[in-house]
């Protein structure tokens, strides 16, 4: 690859990135904390491609213009591409259904559990019930109706769970919680559509087939659906 | 500009053989082809990889990239800093004159380059000539990717509540990072190691030489990073993770599937605390070498220390230094955590 490809990939690889930081596309890949390193690393990128264009273009004796020609950078680089085009031409969806039946539920012990606010429906996320329902047996949730956003995943047998993927740094972190529907569920679910449930504590659970681990069920009252997050991972473990 | 006469000669002898803009293909129209041609041909493209398992290895494949980048390109400025702003003979001076001090002098001294393995292969490369033992460079080329301040404070959030981890990585790695170079210093022969043979960004001024030491290591790296990055993804995406769960159990075997995992891996060091985390079912000392084996050998590393050293001498460091990682790191992890 000689130096005016080599300018070409940096500025579209900073472009892309800058793109991705400016928009919420960033948000399917990783952290919300990495924008700003994101946005310097989308500048310098472009500086490069910018300073290497610069600097081609003055004059120099000839020994150096072909010292540098000679010099070509090796073949991997042009593997650099590939992100270029999965980023800018298909921007893949944030981690759904396929992963969430792929991997085992990633429900942990809470620290505790702090008594929860008033409110009804009260507001509740994905982890939060899930953690209550299995390691408090649900004591706090009695008589209370929560409400609870996921997305919907399908297993082999076409029961229907709600899920929310956490996320640590980036997707290849990301772990699903998993809470399975019982009760008034709508009677036709397409996986990773995203879905507000309204419902109560119900003590009936199950094994995640993958994995192991426990998944509660919610008695679900009522439930419609509406669109995705703009932050599509649960990101409270990053505190 | 007396740096470029040593290349000039064979690079005009070369030229006149063939004029390189005629007969050689010019990447840049390639590029640009094929740009074109993937934009043109985009519908097929994307109906081709709308397959569930396809889009997964995607996102994960993206997300890898995206956010060992910004980590790469400060570790690429900072040793293109380094490379140009910081005279040759700071080295000679900061640096005690016995090899034997100088490979725990030069360890230490891996904490302050806060960047991640790849950056620090070619700063490891630019010391070497610069005339700093080889021993020393070695070792800071084992230890600044591990027990650098970034680093230790990633390795410190994706273990909130195992603050051990934190000292047990920086221990194990610094003593690898030593023991790597007394063992150079006694065993290693000159003639293993070929010279480190990288264009001179000298005579073209510092903006011209900074940047181009930037665009270098970035065009370099970058393309290893995206190896990583697609083993990772395949990884995530095809094997279950049930296969893993077989080795969690037995101690001996979780330290060798976890070491061998992270050399498949090629994860960037500033990113690889947090998939140790998520592999929780291995007990720690498993994840302990994860984390000392990773910045030190893995397949991108291996292929850019073959670039900058020599195949024979990647062919002899890397065996050996998988080999002392795992043994350290399950010893300190018997003791510390």
């Amino acid at each position: 690859m000689n130096r005016k490809a080599q300018a070409i990939v940096l500025f579209l690889v900073g472009v892309a990135v800058l793109r991705a930081g400016f928009t919420d596309l960033y948000l399917r890949y990783v952290k919300a904390g990495l924008r700003p390193l994101l946005l310097a690393a989308g500048v310098v990128l472009i500086a490069a491609a910018v300073a290497t264009v610069w600097y081609e273009r003055r004059p120099r004796d000839a020994g150096d213009a072909d010292g540098g020609h000679a010099h070509r950078e090796p073949r991997v680089s042009w593997l650099l591409v590939l992100p270029l085009f999965a980023l800018i031409l298909v921007a893949p969806p944030a981690l759904g259904s396929y992963t969430a039946m792929h991997t085992g539920t990633a429900l942990q012990r809470p620290w505790g559990f702090p008594d929860l606010p008033a409110g009804d429906p009260l507001p509740l996320n994905v982890a939060d019930y899930a953690g209550r329902a299995v390691y408090d047996h649900g004591r706090s949730l009695e008589h209370r109706r929560v409400e609870i956003t996921g997305f919907v995943a399908l297993d082999g047998h076409g029961a229907p769970y709600l899920v929310r993927m956490a996320l640590n740094c980036c997707a290849a972190d990301a772990q699903p919680v998993k809470i399975g529907l019982t009760g008034r569920i709508p009677p036709v679910l397409q996986p990773d559509t995203w879905l507000q449930v309204i419902g109560t504590y119900t003590s009936e659970r199950t094994k995640d087939p993958v994995g192991g681990g426990a998944i509660p069920y919610l008695e679900v009252s009522r439930s419609r659906p509406v669109p995705a997050p703009r932050d599509p991972y649960d990101e409270s473990w990053n505190g | 500009m007396t740096t470029t006469t040593k290349a000039a000669p064979t690079g005009a002898g070369r030229r006149a053989a063939g004029d390189p803009r005629g007969g050689r293909f010019d990447s840049a129209l390639g590029l640009i082809m094929l740009l074109l041609l993937v934009v043109v041909a985009q519908g097929p493209i994307r109906r081709a990889l709308s397959a569930p398992v396809a889009q997964s290895w995607m996102t994960v494949f993206v997300a890898v990239v995206l956010q060992a980048l910004p980590f790469l390109v400060l570790g690429v400025l900072l040793s293109a800093l380094i490379a140009v702003f910081v005279p040759p003979s700071f080295f000679a001076r900061a640096l005690p004159r016995r090899p034997a001090l100088a490979v725990p002098v030069a360890g230490v001294a891996g904490a302050v380059l806060p960047g991640c393995e790849c950056a620090s292969v070619p700063v490891a490369g630019a010391l070497v000539r610069r005339g700093v033992t080889p021993a020393a460079a070695l070792a800071f080329l084992l230890s600044a990717p591990a027990i650098n301040p970034i680093v230790l404070t990633a390795t410190a959030v994706a273990f909130p509540r195992q603050p051990e981890m934190v000292l047990a990585r920086f221990v194990a790695s610094l003593l690898v990072a030593c023991a790597m170079g007394w063992l150079w210093q006694r065993l290693g022969r000159a003639d293993w190691l070929r010279p480190p043979a990288r264009p001179s960004f000298h005579g073209h001024g510092r903006g011209a030489a900074f940047w181009a030491s930037v665009r270098h290591d970035v065009m370099h790296a970058g393309g290893f990073l995206v190896v990583g990055a697609m083993a990772a993804a395949t990884l995530k995406a095809v094997v279950p993770a049930s296969w893993l769960r077989g080795a969690a159990d037995d101690p001996v075997v979780s330290v060798l599937a976890l070491a061998v995992l992270a050399v498949l891996l090629s994860i960037c060091s500033e990113a690889d605390a947090f998939v140790a985390a998520s592999l929780s079912q291995f007990p720690l000392t498993a994840r302990l070498a994860f984390l000392v084996v990773g910045p030190m050998i893995d397949l991108k590393l291996f292929a850019m220390q073959t670039g900058t050293f020599g195949r024979g001498f990647a062919l002899r460091f890397a065996p050996a230094t998988f080999v002392l990682a795992v043994l350290v790191s399950a010893l300190v992890g018997a003791v510390l955590l």
